[in-house]
């Protein structure tokens, strides 16, 4: 499975502003808690947008980051 | 679309206010929908109207001459902006665009001098609702001014850097925050800034350190 952003189901509130900003559709309510679906292929969001780790109200949804330094 | 009174009691705007109250200013209230993208307003423009967020999410930001964009605020449901230029009669301040699907309620200044002259007591809460925005600028401000955020960004990096053949630690933007005891949207200008100086590259899911020295260096100098 590709790298998806985190959704802690105990801190969703379900009030699903992730999903109204998701480029990709990745994120659908499941029984009021956000839920990441795996699309086939992501044609919208060329980078990790984080947007929906931006507008979370209660910090319920992670994008992380890798940090590596690159070899020259 | 039926401008929903329920919608209006959860309003800072409107606290105190009756149902029978608030159903009769419901008649100044109109709705306005954007797409993700959409610009609802632009900087320097001629305000007139308030915005309360409905559904979904809006940006505020500022936009330099080099194109690099600040953001203030993002606004959430129940929320307002363009309080500033609506009150002022001056332009406004930001630009303001829909990061999804966006629902605003909008009211026009005649309109909401009506409503002051009925219910005097919104003063009080538009007092509390500015006030609570001066805050939240000042603390962005402070960030801006007066902290190396970018100095403790490139620490962080450097501290956490793996060499990309073994498991490494995972950092998310809010994280970085924290470390660095700064807003998000500091951090992330400053991955920006990094990104633009040719010492970092931003890839999904990674930040590749493409000159350590370059980025130790910032370090020392901060």
């Amino acid at each position: 499975m590709a790298e998806m952003p985190e959704i802690d189901q105990e801190k969703c509130n379900g009030c699903g502003l992730c999903i109204t900003v998701c480029c990709c559709n990745m994120l659908v309510m499941v029984e009021s808690v956000v839920t990441v679906v795996e699309q086939a292929e992501c044609h919208q969001c060329t980078h990790w947008c984080t947007l929906c780790e931006d507008v979370c109200p209660t910090e319920a949804i992670t994008c992380a980051f890798e940090v590596v330094i690159e070899e020259r | 679309m039926a401008i929903q009174v329920e919608f209006l009691e959860s309003v800072p705007y409107f606290t105190g206010l009756s149902p029978a109250e608030i159903e009769s200013m419901r008649r100044f209230i109109f709705e306005k929908t954007f797409e993700r993208g959409e610009v609802i307003l632009l900087e320097g423009e001629p305000a007139g109207v308030l915005f309360f967020v409905v559904s979904g999410v809006v940006k505020v930001f500022k936009t330099s001459a080099e194109g690099k964009e600040q953001i203030l605020n993002l606004v959430r449901p129940g929320e307002s902006f363009n309080d500033v230029p609506f009150f002022d009669d001056g332009p406004n301040p930001a630009s303001a665009e829909a990061m999804g699907a966006v629902v605003l309620y909008g009211i026009r200044r005649s309109d909401f001098d009506a409503i002051l002259r009925d219910y005097p007591q919104v003063t009080m809460n538009i007092i509390r609702v500015l006030a609570e925005q001066v805050r939240q600028l000042v603390s962005l401000v402070e960030d801006l001014s007066f902290r190396h955020v970018t100095g403790r960004v490139v620490k962080i990096l450097l501290e956490n850097a793996g060499d990309g053949a073994g498991p490494t630690q995972r950092l998310t933007q809010q994280e970085m925050a924290a470390m660095a005891g700064t807003a998000r949207e500091v951090v992330a200008r400053s991955l920006k800034v990094l990104e633009e100086e040719g010492v970092i590259r931003l890839e999904r899911h990674r930040i590749v350190i493409t000159d350590r020295e370059a980025l130790k260096e910032m370090v020392g100098a901060s």
